[in-house]
């Protein structure tokens, strides 16, 4: 279209214009100067830096403004070691625009494509090597070239598998068990109702034998929460308010979407809140998933006292906790 | 001759007779770069790379990358008597027992910010100018792989000191791996060694942080810098510029010298970064337990966007004979990124496809001379800047005094509206600037100056502007649409129609554009 017509010409490239460090002696005398303080001040970075670590205390901490109170022995490494790079920069760089030739220079640029001869002589080559080999003719060899190299690409794979056990029950299973105790983390204290205040909320894992160690698996899959509501507060059918005590209600504390920590209780609005992507669960309607990412509620543990007074599970987990994965079944 | 001179030709003369190396040098040391603060994007990456690998092989020194449980008895005295990980209490001795530590861990992390930084605005660049077109496409698609590898291997960094934060990002990771259908909890539990979090994932990213991925890196860095070696650097156009030249510096030793003070610069700036801006206090947060997870959950900057995906997500699930599809995490944890960095990835061939133009592009586009290239452009970064605002969301809320509901439907309604109208906005904008440009060379720059004409008349007075501006302003190609018959020469219907038809209306959006000054639209003005 616009080719056709007449354009705009190219006035090729401008005159090249000196500076004044190419004409006037004194002027390139003056920035060598320059380079050669923007080096020397390097130089007082690498000595800063070497002060630093040999003569100031790790433990010193000073007052800055802006920065606050800050290390004295990491911000003096930091700041030498930075003088030190950063001036060394600023030296070649400042040689570079003042003192090297500016001028600049014009190359040709070639073509990628071969020429047609070359790429035809590529094809027969390539041709004439695979008649050689015979690839074509000996479908024999072919297939079970084929077959080897694939059944060969296997064997990383198969090496692979013992990386971990296979899933098993484990990600439907925790450790509560009709009975087991709810004991608090930190602490393993057992709890009795009447320690929890109506708005109180408490951290617990199932009780362990005493001196047993508590594996992190183990608490991924087994940490609760206990909140403690009015009764009347509860908007639960006949079942789920059968699982509470006295007002005390129980959800795994493993967030059903992705597996944080629902940390966040707001008191006010009886809201539990996952801080990781904002799932938002009603306590009073049995964790009901009422905003954010997560589809289904927090799984509730049933609880009671057991004959000591001290709040147990009244049965395991009725479906697994934590995030979803391809064989849960609802 | 004087002495060093003769003993440089006796070393060069051993080299060459050796290699025959003397014929490459010659060619090569003479190559010509040409000049532009935009070129030096890339050059950020790479040295960040070298400060992400010397940092790197400190930290290796002393870190204990176990998940073993040790009791801490360090210096620090809010976390001693706690149990925790070895790695996590070897990150505390490298912040406080090592002298010289802390700042290398923090020079180490801010290497990392700066280096998915400066791809993803190299990333722009080369975006936004066309620097992608032929014969460049493989370069392209490279540094959308060293794009992709800086988001695994940032993160798995960030997730080694086994602190809470981290190890919740590692569990919403498992969560996510999870997440697949048929294969997930297997993959989860061959990941781990076990249920989550178990003792062998810290160790196992270990060996892909400091060996697998970095060696990836390297190799995937070599063929970038090799092809743009071999190809030759674009430049922008101007004049004496061609699609057949190359105008700027040598390497020896204009480019050497700028190139290796750049590198110092860099190297110093994150060095500063690492003295005077605290990064990851791990001390802070604790070590991990799942039980616990701290308020305010963020991140790194680059994973920010995919979490902000997650949280946007509406509750899905689908159960279908007794298995789960976790909808609300697959869309916005697998699909939409897959999506997004495989379109980017065949972007060349996409917009060569629409435009049918297969020659070789040397010049730059000036990007408003691409509107559709632009806003498409524009349209993307739009959409990951909502997802990036809503992976804040909660620290927005606190900050700004929203509620998090706000932001999150703002973030789920502006997902779908805002990236259209940003890309309808930005192809006005270029072609406004079309027509600017074709104003400025056809009527002149505005001088301020008024003039008041005999009549009485006010006029501003133009100057006509330098032959090399009027020269940058017009020395773009404008191309007309793909003219694609529905029906060939004899009047047969070509097979793929709807492909066609879709084809030609792409090519026809990718062509519009305000036409621009010629030599004849000058003269005739001179005439009146």
């Amino acid at each position: 279209m616009s080719n056709e017509i007449e354009a705009i010409k190219d006035p090729g490239l401008p005159a090249h214009v000196h500076r004044r460090a190419d004409t006037d002696p004194k002027a390139a005398k003056k920035a060598e100067r320059q380079v050669a303080i923007l080096f020397l001040l390097s130089s007082l970075g690498t000595i800063t830096l070497i002060g630093a670590y040999i003569f100031i205390p790790q433990d010193v901490f000073i007052f800055f403004p802006v920065l606050g109170n800050t290390n004295a022995h990491q911000l003096f490494l930091g700041l030498g070691m930075a003088a030190s790079l950063f001036f060394i920069g600023m030296g070649a760089i400042h040689w570079a625009k003042t003192l090297m030739p500016d001028e600049e220079v014009v190359i040709q640029r070639h073509e990628f494509r071969s020429p047609d001869e070359d790429r035809a002589d590529f094809v027969r080559t390539a041709k004439e090597g695979a008649a050689a080999a015979g690839l074509g003719r000996r479908s024999l060899i072919k297939r079970s070239l084929g077959l080897s190299l694939g059944l060969a690409g296997l064997s990383p794979l198969i090496l692979l598998r013992d990386l971990g056990p296979l899933p098993g029950d484990s990600l439907t299973k925790t450790s509560w068990k009709a009975g087991t105790r709810l004991v608090t983390d930190p602490g393993d204290r057992p709890i009795r109702p009447e320690d929890m205040e109506v708005g109180a909320v408490a951290q617990t894992l199932p009780e362990i034998a005493p001196g047993a160690h508590r594996k992190l698996s183990d608490i991924a899959k087994d940490a609760v929460l206990l909140i403690r509501l009015r009764p009347e507060e509860f908007n639960l059918d006949a079942e789920r308010l059968s699982w509470t005590h006295e007002g005390i209600i129980a959800f795994s504390k493993i967030c059903s979407h992705m597996g944080c920590a629902v940390a966040l209780y707001e008191q006010q609005t009886k809201h539990l809140l996952c801080p990781c992507h904002q799932s938002t669960f009603d306590v009073t309607r049995a964790a009901k998933v009422i905003f954010g990412p997560s589809a289904r509620p927090l799984p509730q543990l049933a609880i009671k006292v057991d004959s000591e007074g001290y709040l147990v599970a009244q049965s395991p987990f009725n479906e697994p906790v934590g995030p979803s994965f391809w064989e849960r079944s609802s | 001759m004087t002495a060093r001179e003769r003993i440089a030709g006796s070393v060069a003369n051993y080299v060459d007779e050796r290699t025959g190396a003397a014929k490459w040098m010659k060619k090569n040391l003479t190559k010509v770069f040409p000049d532009h603060w935009s070129f030096l994007l890339g050059e950020i990456a790479l040295y960040s790379f070298v400060i992400l690998l010397l940092s790197g092989t400190f930290l290796t020194f002393w870190f204990d990358p176990s998940q073993r449980e040790v009791i801490y008895d360090g210096s620090y005295e809010p976390l001693q008597g706690l149990e925790m990980s070895a790695a996590y209490a070897s990150t505390l001795d490298i912040s406080f027992e090592i002298r010289g530590g802390l700042l290398m861990r923090q020079i180490h992390h801010w290497a990392a910010l700066i280096f998915m930084a400066a791809i993803v605005v190299h990333l722009m660049r080369v975006y936004f100018t066309g620097a992608f077109r032929k014969p460049r496409e493989f370069n392209w698609i490279i540094g959308v792989g060293l794009l992709t590898l800086g988001i695994v291997e940032g993160f798995l960094g960030y997730s080694l000191p086994d602190d809470l934060l981290s190890g919740t990002g590692i569990r919403i990771a498992e969560a996510i791996v999870q997440a697949l259908p048929l294969v997930g909890s297997y993959l989860a539990f061959f990941a781990f060694g076990g249920a989550f979090p178990g003792e062998a994932f810290i160790p196992r990213i270990y060996t892909v942080h400091v060996l697998l991925l970095p060696g990836a890196f390297l190799a995937l860095i070599t063929v970038h810098l090799m092809l743009v070696w071999y190809q030759k650097h674009t430049q922008y156009p101007g004049p004496g510029r061609t699609e057949k030249n190359v105008v700027g510096y040598p390497l020896l030793p204009v480019y050497m010298a700028k190139a290796g003070g750049f590198f110092f610069i860099v190297f110093g700036v994150t060095a500063f970064l690492g003295a005077v801006a605290s990064i990851n206090p791990i001390w802070l947060y604790g070590p991990y337990t799942p039980a616990q997870v701290s308020a305010g959950s963020q991140p790194d900057w680059y994973m920010g966007w995919l979490d902000g995906l997650v949280r946007m997500a509406p509750p899905l699930e689908s159960y279908i004979f007794g298995y789960t599809i976790s909808w609300n995490i697959l869309i916005p944890g697998l699909i939409v990124p897959g999506i997004l960095f495989t379109g980017m990835a065949l972007y060349p061939f996409i917009e060569s496809w629409i435009t049918g133009d297969k020659r070789e592009h040397h010049i730059l586009d000036r990007p408003r001379n691409a509107p559709n290239r632009t806003a498409l452009g524009v349209m993307s970064l739009t959409f990951m800047m909502v997802a990036l605002i809503n992976g804040g969301n909660d620290i927005i809320a606190t900050t700004f005094d929203l509620t998090i509901n706000q932001i999150m439907w703002f973030s789920r309604i502006g997902i779908f509206v805002l990236p259209p109208l940003a890309f309808v906005i930005t192809k006005r904008l270029c072609l406004s600037l079309q027509r600017a440009d074709r104003d400025l060379v056809l009527h002149g720059r505005e001088t301020g100056r008024l003039v008041m004409m005999p009549h009485g008349e006010f006029v501003e007075v133009h100057e006509p502007i330098s032959p090399e501006k009027a020269w940058l302003l017009t020395q773009h190609e404008q191309n007309p649409p793909l003219a694609l018959e529905e029906n060939d020469l004899r009047g047969v219907r070509r097979p793929g129609v709807i492909k066609n038809k879709l084809r030609a209306r792409m090519s026809k959006a990718h062509a519009v554009a305000v036409p621009k000054a010629t030599a004849e639209d000058l003269k005739e003005i001179e005439h009146h």
